[in-house]
Formats: structure tokens, C-alpha cells, sequence
């Protein structure tokens, strides 16, 4: 697991990929994006197979983010892109594909393809959308990648065909935000990667980028494995990873260089909320805005001014009220707002783009719009529940319906926030819809039942999200089926770096594809979800749109209602830093904010009289302070020649470590060494 | 605490007890003391009778916070006339009778013939007669006394003396004092046509608020030649300064307060600090005003800047961007919007921090935004200035906007009531000391002039370019921060019973700003060069005539210290209204009785408060505030309850009944 990673920046080195074209390997994204110059992309009717031929065995490798580990094991041949990463409870891919042949009874056949291992599939006559255009073609789908897209292809023998019927073939879902694995005083949501990703499948999303929320004393490269350990176990669609910092310190630093440059990881969460837990101060926020930024990682900003939410709290609970009414009362929109023109403020100082995570009010929207007005590098995420409901429930009579709704920052009780967030999705001004997917039992949220304080936060929506934006958007005539794909995969795809191996139908992409079927009409329930909650916060309502069948990774996963998912299929996908979508301005600003800063004013030295100052003592906050971590003041470890020196003499091994002591002055390495002789 | 102290404030026994401390009483009914000023809009009816008792009990809360001054006039000698007792006065002790006003003097009583007099609401032709600091009678005609001096000011408007509600003639920077002190600075105001200023009380960290008041208040009152009143700007809050702030609004006559949001380390308060100050505020009825900069980015930027090598003016304007400013007054007004306090904001600079109040005004907030004299009138672009006094000069926070469309923009505001109050923040600085931060940008004494351009600037620009009337400059000048502050009718309006603090105003005279002439020390003047339309001709204060053809005649420790009533109307009608309907009611649930979850009992580290963004309030209360204490020092260790609100232990034993049922191990 860990040498995998390591592996992967040597990529580059890998001759495998000289051999295709169409390899997609990370590595050719450093020219000028790994798909945007495939050559052959648009023409795609014609085929090479050489080309692919050997690019396949190459291609299959480099998105599996197990594939360095394979090339290292010296066995890519037995593994498939679809390959259980490890743990899983198969051990052959012989195996699992009789298990899973027992699943997928249509596609028995196909599981016998020369290949023996990798799906052909053809999609027929549906209409192609992408966020630029839509278009009728077929799709040709092998090893797990679209091979050709257009009309009359030539495909092999044997492959299976899908009939699309003129219904829509879309990129699979994004979803951007959830939190399967997020610890509650020592508890876990009941969906977990599994259960998670299957509601994902269920609902068109192929993909997850999962929030790593480490404690704030964990190391954050532990929290990372831990999670990546976990999902690769159990996630049945592809994830990522965002990671929470929850505090700011020195020792920090190094693990999200880690991170960026050697996991894969290129956005990282920070908290305005959460008072004394999570929350950052603004010079905190700045200093991980400057350092995230030079990393090249995405900033995702949970924004609520958590001062100001404590204070409330108290005064709320002090009034006595303790239900979950309590949690919308104790933060107000407003602060939500408040915050977000915070952080934009800060973004825009620093230089770098911003992600605000859980869009819930107008006027966090609102905000976010303005800022993108003046020219801001921010994008905007509404999560399911802000675009499907409102916060009026929490004043339910009854007590687990009202906690089933707590999150935050909370849904606004205004209902008329969907329509005004789905308003701003269709014209652009919001981006990406995440799910914010955090499911937790009744009981474990009435661990909060006598302080709103304690409820965990987190609703439902991973499964519903593709479903209630077209629904609420594009059947009402807001946004138009290219829209919808941006936002439910392109944008996301697009600032994570994911684009166009996720987000797009092209050639050279993931097969991960959903087929969409605009007309059917669901009446979302518990009892018909595949998520593990006992509360579906969207109960009763009804939805048009709903997928008709899933494609991951190139294979059915669902269809007609029908799961097909394996667990331990889904595979880490790691994201390089420096997205173009969000870091393209942010470069050549920084050269116009260089040329500004220099110009300083040249002057002659004043030589006037001065005033004599008395010093003062400066106040120093003793606060921010106390919380860096120690290690900071420690001295830069240099000195060698000074340690040669002293090894000779024998046991100074251990002078390395306390380095102020007063053994150094005492037997300085210059002369004196002789003379005193320790011991 | 507060809510009872405050209902209590209608009971009898309270007032029984405040007599002896001759507190200004009237409070206790709804307006302001001076609100109901019996006559005040029958500009034309004489009646003395009515206004004595007024004036008197405004003396004697006047003398009794005369430092240690035993009251020399009880209350109630109604008949007692001005001039009587201030001959008296004048003979026992002549410090004290130039700082009661002019009464003693010459220019005692006034009549001003053939002028327009404007206030913020109409226009009109008419005499003013003035007698005893007092304005007696308006109207045409007059029967007045006579050997009355006439002033003559034909052609002319006769305006409320302007207020500038914005001066730091007293507060130290870095351990400098302004080059222009309370004499200087209040006889520029005089000669700019301000009558009244409200300076700023800087309560350095540590140090008693009453203390620092009592020393304003003493220098002030040896120092003015004008009419002052003091807000008090709070650097480090805790709770423990409740007292004060009590004693300061109900006994003292202070009902503003600043907060610092900028100045880290140093003077800035946390967004709880601030959460709780406001509070506080509300239930005193006063006004919470707050420099409106984000001083963590501030401090980042300034030790960017430095590190590039930046260092001299031009560093200060770039390390407090634009973006800072409205950034802290979005946030000042969201906290403010919680608390249900009522928010001015000083120094509004920027295009963007005036859109944010006027957006917030819109939505129905109370807020309050002031631009001052630099802001309306130049631009930051000499912060680039080749001369590096030229570019100090302009130093101040927040600065001055690069964007030169700056100034006609806040006009416009102004103009159409976004924007109420003009200042001038004045706080000036000679060259000398702001040299001590020629090599550091950040050392350099923050601070402009304006307080004598003030009204000129706001007349030249707005008035002689059509974007406002006559009336509207006098709100703007005088009116709106008289009512914001409670010092309305008394002052910001020319009535009957009003102070004669009047200005005749000559729109069509034209005059150069130059540091030449200026009357402050200071060898730099921002406004250097400007022509503004529109000039005081002759300055009437407390009375007595300061400025006449050009001349001014003040008397230093003439002025006199306004007290401000707690719930000023204009502010406080919206605030109180709301609070009654701000009470949140919770949803009467049945017990929920299903299966809950069992947490490990996470011993909750609290982190070494990572988020205060000041300075932690310290607990240690010093003084009284003893009801609170005592109450939970018995029950003990309830004090420590607050803080981990997570703990699992609370889940087990809820506060409600199951508490015996569910025991955690």
C-alpha cells in the first residue's frame, strides 16, 4: 500500500506507457492535460487496434491506483482495473468473475470475451452528453475505458450491446463531498464505504471524493491511510480523497507536502467553525491559504463563523432549548455569509482558490456570486438537502425527523433557498453539487437528544443528488442537460484535477458512464434506499430522473434497479496539484501581484528630525500561539561536521537529541576536545 | 444580569437610590433628556420657564462629574437665572467660567438678522436671538433686549454648529501624543465651523476605563475651546468591565464605545469578545462603534511586505487593502445583527465597506457609517508620493483608496442617507513623529487632519455639485450624529432652547487649504492646495462669537462636556422593538424514548484557545460583579461547566429526568 504510493512519481520512468497513446497515465497531464491533446479524440471512428493494443495493458494500469504496486509485484497481467485493491474476499480474478458472472446473469457472455478478464461493451444509439454539447453516437467501452465514441463503429465480435434508446449517456457522477468514514465520539455513520458507494451507484454517481476528517491530534498521513485502507476494502465505485486539517501547525505542513506530492491528494479542508475544536483563526486560515497555495491544492473552506456560534449556543441553551430547533436558531444564515466573505476575503489576499464546501443559504450563495463578479477564483458547492429541502423540518414534532435534518451550516428555513440555489447553478455562478452524505442512526443522534449541541451532523443525499438537481433544475427548464452534467460531474472532475479521466465521454476516459432515463418518477423512501439510514430527509418527495443503468469502471453495476456492485472494486484516484480550471488565473496573477509588489516607492532617505519612541512592551496574545507545535522552535538540524567529530570519540549519538545541552559548551568540537574527554 | 438591572430602572426604590448620586434622571422615561424639549418646534413662543429646569439639570449632572467637585447647584432653582449664576461663578473661580461658556462674556446675547436658517428638515427665513448659550427665540421680528450685538448675516445660511462625532486629539500612538492637542485641534474645529467633536477615549490595555475617562475629561476641560463629548474606545474586553461600563453610561454620560477589530495583539477584540461586548452594550443602551479592519490579514501582509522589502508608505496602503476593511465591517455587522446591538462604523474609506453598509441598511439593520474628511475629499494616491513626509501624512487606518472614484462615491452615499455622519478623524501627527517609522511602515503614527476642512470638504463636494441640499449637509454635519449620539435637540438643530452653537455660513466664499494657514501645528496638510467652496464666516459657540472675519478669538477650557443619555431614540426604538420579538421559542417534543447510542466518554481536550482572535478575556473580574460568582462558587465547580459543552458526561446524566435511569458505568 504505502510503496504503491511511493511508486507513483516515478511513473515517468514506466516504458510501458511509451507503448500507446492513449496510455492516460498522470504522467502526460504535465504537458498540457492528460486528454485535452489526445490525438484521435474527435475522429473517433477510426480504429487502430495496435494502438490499443498494447496501450490497454498499459492503460488499464496507470488509474488503478494499485498499479504501481502491480508493475512493482511484476504481475500486471492478472489484474484488472476492476481488481479488488486488496482485502478483497476474493483472491483470484478468476475467481471474482465467477462470482460475479453469478451476479450479472445478462452479461455471463461476455465475461467469456477473448480478453477473458476486460468487459465489451457497446452503447447504441444514445445521445452523448457532455458539458459542451450533446451528440447521438455509440460508445465503445474496453477495459474499462471508452474506447471509440461515434456513429458506426467498428467493434470486435462478441462484444455486448447495450440499446440506449435515445435516452441520455452522461458522464457518471461526481459527488464531491461525503463522509462515510467521519468518527463520531468514537462511533462511525451507518453507511460506510460500502453502503455509501452503493447509494452512490444506485443514485448515477461512479465516483465519491470522500472527506478524511482526522482528530485534531491525529497525524493527518495516518487518517489518510486509514481512510484509503478502509474504502479500498469496501468502496464499490472510485474515490478520492479530500483531508480535513484540523489544526494548523508546523508538523502540519510536512504531511500535506506528503500529501500533494506523494498521495495524491490536492484539496484539503479547513474549518471556520467548530470553536476550540477545528476552527482556525484568520491568521491560521492565511497561513494555510499561503502554504496550500504554493502546494497547488484546492482550499475547501467549511464557512460559519464558529465564534459567534458558541456564543449563540449558550445563549439558546441557556434559554432552554434543546431540541434540534436549536441548531438553526444557534446559526443563523448570516453567519454562514459572513464567513464565506471571510474567506473569500482571504482568498483573494493570499491568492488562492477557494472552495466553499455546503452552500445552504441565499445569502452564502449571494456572496459567493458577488465575489465571482469581482473576479474571485472560488467555487460554490450546494449539497443535496440545500437543493431539495429546507430547514423548516427542524421544527418537527417529532424528534428523530427534526435531528435527521441537523447539519451544517444548517438548511436555511427561507423556502424559496432550492429554487434560488438551483437558479444559480443553471447560470454558472454555483459549480459543483456535493452530497455532504453523512448518515447517522437515530440513536447515535440522539446521543443529542437533550442538547442540540451533541447531535452529529450529517444528513443523507448521495443517492438522491443526479435525481433532485434534474428534477428541481432541468425538468423545470432551468439548466439544460449540458448544464447538468457540469455540474453533477465536469466542474467537480474539472477542479480536482480529474477531468477529462472522470467528467467527460471521450475517448480515452473512465467508463463511467450512466445511462439516464429522464421520465421515470420515484417517490424517494427509506425503505427503497440503498443507504443504511433509517431516515431518508427527503421522504415522500417525488423526482423525475433517475439512471437506468450504471456503468463503473466499464461494467454494469446497475441496472433496472438492480445493484451489481462488488465491494473492493473501487479504486483510490489519485489527483496531481495544480488544477488547471482553478489554478490558471491564480498563476498569472501572481505575476501581475509580483510586478505590483516591487513596485516600491524609490526615495531618498528622509533625513528629517525623529521622534524619540519610548519602547513600550508589545502585548503578545498568548492564544495562537499555544497551539503550534513545539517542534517549531526546535533548531534546524545541520551541523555535521561538528557530529563526525564526535563520533569518533564514541557515544555521542545521543547528543543529536538534546541539543541544548550543556554538554556542547562544555566540549566544543574546536580545540578542546582532548582535553575534556567525556566519560 | 443586565435584563433585571435594566427592568429595574422603573422601579422607585432605584431612583431613590440614584438621587443621592444625582444622576441625570430623565433616562428613565423613554426619550433622551433633551428629546422632549417643551417648545422646541414653536420655534416662536418665549418661554423661559420651560427650559430652565432643562438646562438646569444638564449643570448639574455637569458639575458633579466635575472630578471630585462637590455639586454646587442642586436642582430646582428653576427661576435662577444664567447670567446670575455664572457672574458668581466667574468670581469664585475664572478657570471655570470660561469653560461654562461664554456666558460671562460680552457676546452674551445675540441676535443673528436677515440669514436662512437651515436645519436637516426645512429651510427658512429668520432672526435667532441667543442668550445664556441658549437659543431663545426664533422667529421675524423679535422683541429683543436692547444693546444686543447683531450679527448681520444677510445672504447667508445660519446653520447648526457642525458636530464631528470622530477626533483623536488626546490619544497617544506608540507612545507619541498628537501634535495637535485639545486646544489646537478644538480651535481648527472653530474655525472649520465645528462646534461640538467627540473625541476618542484610547483605554490602553490594563487600565481602568473610569480612570482613562476622568484624565480625557480633565485635559479636555482645561484644554477645548469647543463643546466635547467622549467615546470610549475598549481594547481588551472582559466581562469584568461591566461596571464601568455602567457607571460610565448611566453616571458618566458616555453612550458610545469603540472596538478595535484590527491592531492584533495589540488592541483587537475576537468575534466572541466582540459577541459579548455588544450584548453588553444593548442592554446599557449604547452604541457600539468599531474600526473595521481584519487585523490578522493585516498582520500577515504587513510581515509579507516588510519581507519584500517594503517599507515605506506605500507598504501601509498595501498591507490594508481594500478587501480587510469590508471584510471587518461584513463581519462587525453579521455580529452586530446577532446581538441586536446597534453598530456605527468609523472611517468608512472604501467603495466596498460603504456598498456593505448601505446593502446592510437595506436588509434593515441598524447600522451606521461614517466617511471622514480625507475620505471624501483625496484619494491614497500619495502614498506613492517621491516625498516620503507627503506620503506619511497620508498614513491612517484604514487608509485612503487608491481608486480616485472613492470620494464622489461616498459622497453619493452620503448624499442619498447609506451614509450618515461626517468626521474627520482627526489625529495628527507632525513629520517628526511620524518619522519614527521611516524604515518600517508599520511604525508610523496613524493619523490625518480634517477636522477644520471637514465642512467645507462636504459642502464642495456634495452641496456646490448638486448631489445634496442645504438641509441634508446639516444631517449630515451636525444632525444625524446629534440624534445617533442623544445630543439632539441640544445640539445638530437651531430651536428654541437648542445650544448656541451656530455657524453662519457663507456658500459662495471660496478658500485654499493650505498647512500655511491652517490652524493646527501640523507642517503637513492632506488637503494641501484644495479650494473648497463654501466657508464658515462667523462661528458661534456656547454663545460667544469665536470666529469673525476670519479672526478667531477662543478661549481655551471654554469647552464644556456634553453627557449622552443611554437610548438615544433615533437608534434604540428599532432595537427594542426587536428584542421583544427576538425571543426564539423552542418546540414542545415529547421525550424521545428510542434507543440511543453509546459514546465513549471522549475526555475533550479544549485546545489552548486556538480562536480567540484578541486577546483571551481574563476571568479574573476585578471588582463587584459578585452576584454571579457568589451563586456559583456555592454549588462549586460550575465555573469550569461552560467549556467542554461535548463532554459525554453530560449526554449520560441529561439535565431532564432520565438522568437515574441511564448511568454511564
Amino acid at each position: 500500500m504505502s510503496d504503491c504510493r511511493r511508486q507513483w512519481n516515478r511513473e515517468d520512468e514506466l516504458p510501458v506507457y511509451l507503448a500507446g497513446p492513449i496510455t492516460t497515465g498522470p504522467n502526460q497531464r504535465k504537458s498540457f492535460g492528460m486528454f485535452s491533446s489526445v490525438e484521435g479524440a474527435f475522429d473517433s471512428k477510426t480504429i487502430d487496434f495496435d494502438n490499443y493494443a498494447v496501450g490497454r495493458k498499459g492503460s488499464r494500469t496507470p488509474r488503478s491506483g494499485s498499479r504501481e504496486r502491480l508493475l512493482d509485484t511484476g504481475d500486471p497481467v492478472g489484474k484488472t482495473p476492476s481488481e479488488p485493491r486488496e482485502g478483497s474476499l476474493t483472491n483470484s480474478p478468476g475467481d471474482r468473475e465467477d462470482a460475479r458472472t453469478g451476479v450479472e446473469v445478462r452479461f455471463s457472455t461476455e465475461k467469456e470475451s477473448p480478453d477473458g478478464k476486460n468487459e465489451r461493451l457497446l452503447i447504441k444509439g444514445g445521445r452523448v452528453v457532455n458539458d459542451d454539447q450533446s451528440f447521438y453516437a455509440d460508445v465503445y467501452i474496453e477495459d474499462g475505458l471508452i474506447k471509440q465514441v461515434g456513429e458506426n463503429l467498428v467493434v470486435p465480435g462478441g462484444v455486448k450491446v447495450i440499446e440506449a434508446n435515445g435516452r441520455m449517456v452522461i458522464p457518471g457522477g461526481i459527488d464531491v463531498n461525503t463522509c462515510l468514514m467521519k468518527p463520531f465520539l468514537g462511533t462511525q455513520p451507518v453507511d460506510d464505504f460500502l453502503q455509501g458507494t452503493k447509494a452512490a451507484i444506485a443514485g448515477g454517481t461512479t465516483m465519491i471524493i470522500d472527506h478524511v476528517t482526522p482528530q485534531p491530534e491525529d497525524s493527518l498521513l495516518e487518517a489518510f491511510e486509514r481512510w484509503q485502507e478502509a474504502a479500498d476494502k469496501k468502496a464499490c465505485c472510485d474515490y478520492s480523497l479530500h483531508v480535513d486539517i484540523p489544526q494548523w501547525n508546523e508538523s502540519v505542513k510536512y504531511e500535506l507536502e506528503l500529501l500533494v506530492q506523494e498521495k495524491g491528494v490536492n484539496s484539503f479542508q479547513v474549518y471556520m467553525a467548530y470553536k476550540d475544536v477545528y476552527q482556525m483563526t484568520d491568521s491560521q486560515l492565511y497561513e494555510a491559504f499561503s502554504f496550500l497555495k504554493q502546494l497547488g491544492a484546492v482550499v475547501l473552506v467549511h464557512a460559519e463563523n464558529g465564534d459567534l456560534i458558541a456564543q449563540e449556543q449558550r445563549k439558546i441553551l441557556g434559554m432552554g432549548i434543546t431540541g434540534p430547533e436549536g441548531h438553526p436558531l444557534s446559526r443563523p444564515e448570516e453567519l454562514e455569509a459572513e464567513a464565506v466573505f471571510r474567506a473569500i476575503t482571504l482568498g483573494n489576499r493570499v491568492n488562492c482558490p477557494v472552495y466553499i464546501t455546503k452552500v445552504m443559504s441565499k445569502s452564502a450563495a449571494d456572496t459567493i456570486t458577488q465575489a465571482r463578479r469581482k473576479g474571485s477564483v472560488v467555487f460554490g458547492e450546494p449539497i443535496t438537502a440545500s437543493l431539495a429541502t429546507d430547514g423548516s423540518h427542524y421544527w418537527s414534532k417529532n424528534w428523530a425527523k427534526a435531528a435527521a435534518y441537523v447539519t451544517s451550516p444548517p438548511l436555511s428555513p427561507d423556502p424559496t433557498t432550492p429554487d434560488h440555489l438551483h437558479t444559480l447553478l443553471a447560470c454558472g455562478d454555483l459549480q459543483v453539487v456535493g452530497s455532504s452524505h453523512c448518515a447517522y442512526s437515530t440513536s447515535q443522534k440522539a446521543v443529542g437528544k437533550d442538547d442540540f449541541t451533541l447531535i452529529p451532523e450529517g444528513t443523507n443525499g448521495v443517492e438522491e443528488r443526479m435525481s433532485f438537481v434534474w428534477d428541481k433544475a432541468v425538468a423545470m427548464g432551468k439548466m439544460d442537460e449540458n448544464q447538468f452534467v457540469a455540474v453533477t460531474s465536469t466542474n467537480a472532475a474539472k477542479i480536482f484535477n480529474l477531468y477529462p479521466r472522470k467528467g467527460r465521454i471521450a475517448v480515452g476516459s473512465d467508463a463511467d458512464i450512466v445511462i439516464w432515463d429522464p421520465d421515470s418518477v420515484k417517490t424517494i423512501t427509506a425503505k427503497l434506499q440503498q443507504s443504511a439510514s433509517e431516515y431518508n430527509i427527503f421522504e415522500g418527495l417525488e423526482c423525475r430522473g433517475a439512471p437506468a443503468m450504471v456503468l463503473s469502471q466499464g461494467r454494469v453495476v446497475y441496472e433496472d434497479g438492480n445493484l451489481q456492485t462488488q465491494q473492493g472494486t473501487g479504486r483510490f484516484i489519485p489527483r496531481k496539484p495544480f488544477p488547471d480550471y482553478a489554478y490558471q488565473r491564480v498563476k498569472f496573477r501572481n505575476q501581475v501581484k509580483c510586478v505590483d509588489f516591487q513596485n516600491g516607492v524609490t526615495r531618498g532617505i528622509y533625513d528629517g528630525p525623529v521622534y524619540d519612541v519610548i519602547p513600550t512592551p508589545k502585548y503578545i496574545t498568548p492564544a495562537p500561539s499555544a497551539k503550534t507545535s513545539p517542534t517549531s522552535h526546535q533548531p534546524p538540524p545541520i551541523r555535521n561536521l561538528h557530529q563526525s567529530n564526535f563520533s569518533l570519540s564514541g557515544a555521542q549519538i545521543d547528543d543529536n537529541v538534546p541539543r541544548r545541552s550543556g554538554h556542547r559548551i562544555v566540549a566544543p568540537p574546536g580545540g578542546r576536545s582532548n582535553i575534556t574527554s567525556l566519560g | 444580569m443586565s435584563e433585571r438591572r435594566f427592568s429595574q430602572e422603573d422601579d422607585c426604590s432605584s431612583l431613590l437610590s440614584r438621587l443621592g448620586s444625582d444622576s441625570p434622571r430623565p433616562r428613565m422615561k423613554y426619550g433622551g433628556m433633551f428629546c422632549n424639549v417643551e417648545g422646541a418646534f414653536e420655534n416662536k413662543t418665549l418661554n423661559f420657564e420651560s427650559f430652565s429646569p432643562q438646562t438646569q439639570r444638564r449643570r448639574a449632572a455637569r458639575t458633579r462629574t466635575d472630578g471630585g467637585q462637590t455639586v454646587v447647584y442642586p436642582s430646582g432653582h428653576a427661576q435662577e437665572n444664567y447670567g446670575k449664576r455664572e457672574v458668581q461663578r466667574a468670581a469664585r473661580d475664572p478657570r471655570r467660567c470660561s469653560r461654562e461658556g461664554g456666558c460671562c462674556s460680552s457676546g452674551d446675547r445675540l441676535v443673528i438678522k436677515g440669514g436662512k436658517v437651515v436645519n436637516d428638515d426645512q429651510s427658512f427665513y429668520a432672526d435667532v436671538y441667543i442668550e445664556d448659550g441658549t437659543i431663545k427665540q426664533i422667529g421675524e421680528n423679535l422683541i429683543v433686549p436692547p444693546g444686543v450685538k447683531t450679527v448681520d448675516a444677510y445672504g447667508q445660511l445660519v446653520i447648526p454648529g457642525g458636530i464631528d462625532a470622530n477626533t483623536s486629539l488626546h490619544a497617544p500612538q506608540k507612545g507619541l501624543n498628537p501634535a495637535d492637542d485639545f486646544y489646537h485641534g478644538t480651535r481648527a474645529a472653530l474655525s472649520g465651523g465645528t462646534t461640538t467633536i467627540m473625541d476618542h477615549v484610547l483605554v490602553e490595555p490594563g487600565t481602568s476605563l473610569l480612570s482613562a475617562f476622568d484624565q480625557w475629561k480633565e485635559t479636555a476641560e482645561q484644554r477645548a475651546c469647543c463643546d466635547f463629548s467622549l467615546h470610549l474606545d475598549i481594547t481588551r474586553w472582559h466581562e469584568g468591565l461591566y461596571e464601568e461600563l455602567e457607571t460610565l453610561v448611566k453616571d458618566k454620560g458616555v453612550n458610545s464605545f469603540l472596538f478595535f477589530m484590527a491592531y492584533k495583539d495589540k488592541f483587537q477584540s475576537s468575534d466572541s469578545q466582540l459577541y459579548e461586548a455588544f450584548g453588553v452594550l444593548r442592554d446599557l443602551g449604547a452604541i457600539a462603534q468599531v474600526h473595521a479592519e481584519n487585523g490578522d490579514i493585516i498582520d500577515e501582509e504587513q510581515k509579507k511586505l516588510l519581507c519584500l522589502g517594503i517599507t515605506g508608505p506605500e507598504g501601509h496602503v498595501l498591507s490594508h487593502p481594500e478587501e480587510v476593511e469590508t471584510e471587518a465591517v461584513y463581519r462587525a455587522i453579521t455580529i452586530a445583527k446577532q446581538a441586536n446591538c446597534p453598530l456605527y462604523i468609523t472611517k468608512v474609506m472604501s467603495k466596498s465597506a460603504a456598498d456593505v453598509i448601505a446593502k446592510a441598511r437595506k436588509k434593515g439593520m441598524v447600522v451606521y457609517g461614517e466617511p471622514i474628511t480625507a475620505s471624501l475629499a483625496t484619494d491614497g494616491s500619495h502614498y506613492w508620493s517621491k516625498d516620503w513626509a507627503t506620503a506619511a501624512a497620508f498614513v491612517m487606518s484604514p487608509p485612503l483608496n487608491p481608486d480616485p472614484s472613492t470620494p464622489q462615491y461616498l459622497t453619493s452615499l452620503l448624499a442619498c442617507g447609506d451614509l450618515q455622519v461626517t468626521s474627520s478623524a482627526q489625529a495628527s501627527f507632525s513629520t517628526a513623529q511620524k518619522a519614527v517609522g521611516k524604515d518600517d511602515f508599520t511604525l508610523i503614527p496613524e493619523g490625518t487632519n480634517g477636522v477644520e476642512e471637514r465642512m467645507s470638504v462636504v459642502w464642495d463636494r456634495a452641496v456646490s455639485t448638486g448631489k445634496m441640499d442645504e438641509n441634508e449637509f446639516v444631517a449630515v454635519t451636525s444632525t444625524n450624529a446629534a440624534k445617533l449620539f442623544n445630543m439632539y435637540p441640544r445640539k445638530g438643530r437651531i430651536a428654541v432652547g437648542s445650544d448656541a452653537d451656530v455657524v453662519i455660513w457663507n456658500p459662495k466664499e471660496t478658500r485654499t487649504v493650505s498647512a500655511k494657514s491652517h490652524n493646527l501645528t501640523l507642517e503637513v496638510n492632506i488637503l494641501e492646495g484644495l479650494e473648497l467652496r463654501g466657508v464658515a464666516s462667523l462661528v458661534i459657540s456656547a454663545g460667544r462669537v469665536v470666529l469673525e472675519d476670519g479672526k478667531l478669538s477662543v478661549t481655551e477650557g471654554s469647552g464644556r462636556f456634553v453627557p449622552r443619555k443611554a437610548f438615544p431614540d433615533t437608534v434604540y426604538k428599532r432595537i427594542k422593538a426587536r428584542s421583544k420579538m427576538a425571543e426564539a421559542r423552542g418546540v414542545p417534543r415529547g421525550n424521545y424514548d428510542g434507543p440511543v447510542h453509546d459514546v465513549i466518554s471522549m475526555t475533550k481536550s479544549v485546545p489552548p484557545t486556538p480562536t480567540t482572535r484578541g486577546p483571551p478575556c481574563p476571568k479574573t473580574q476585578p471588582g463587584p460583579r459578585n452576584l454571579h460568582q457568589s451563586g456559583f462558587t456555592l454549588a462549586g465547580a460550575q465555573i469550569d461547566d461552560h467549556i467542554p459543552r461535548r463532554s459525554a458526561q453530560r449526554i449520560v446524566a441529561p439535565p431532564g429526568g432520565r438522568s437515574n435511569i441511564t448511568s454511564l458505568s
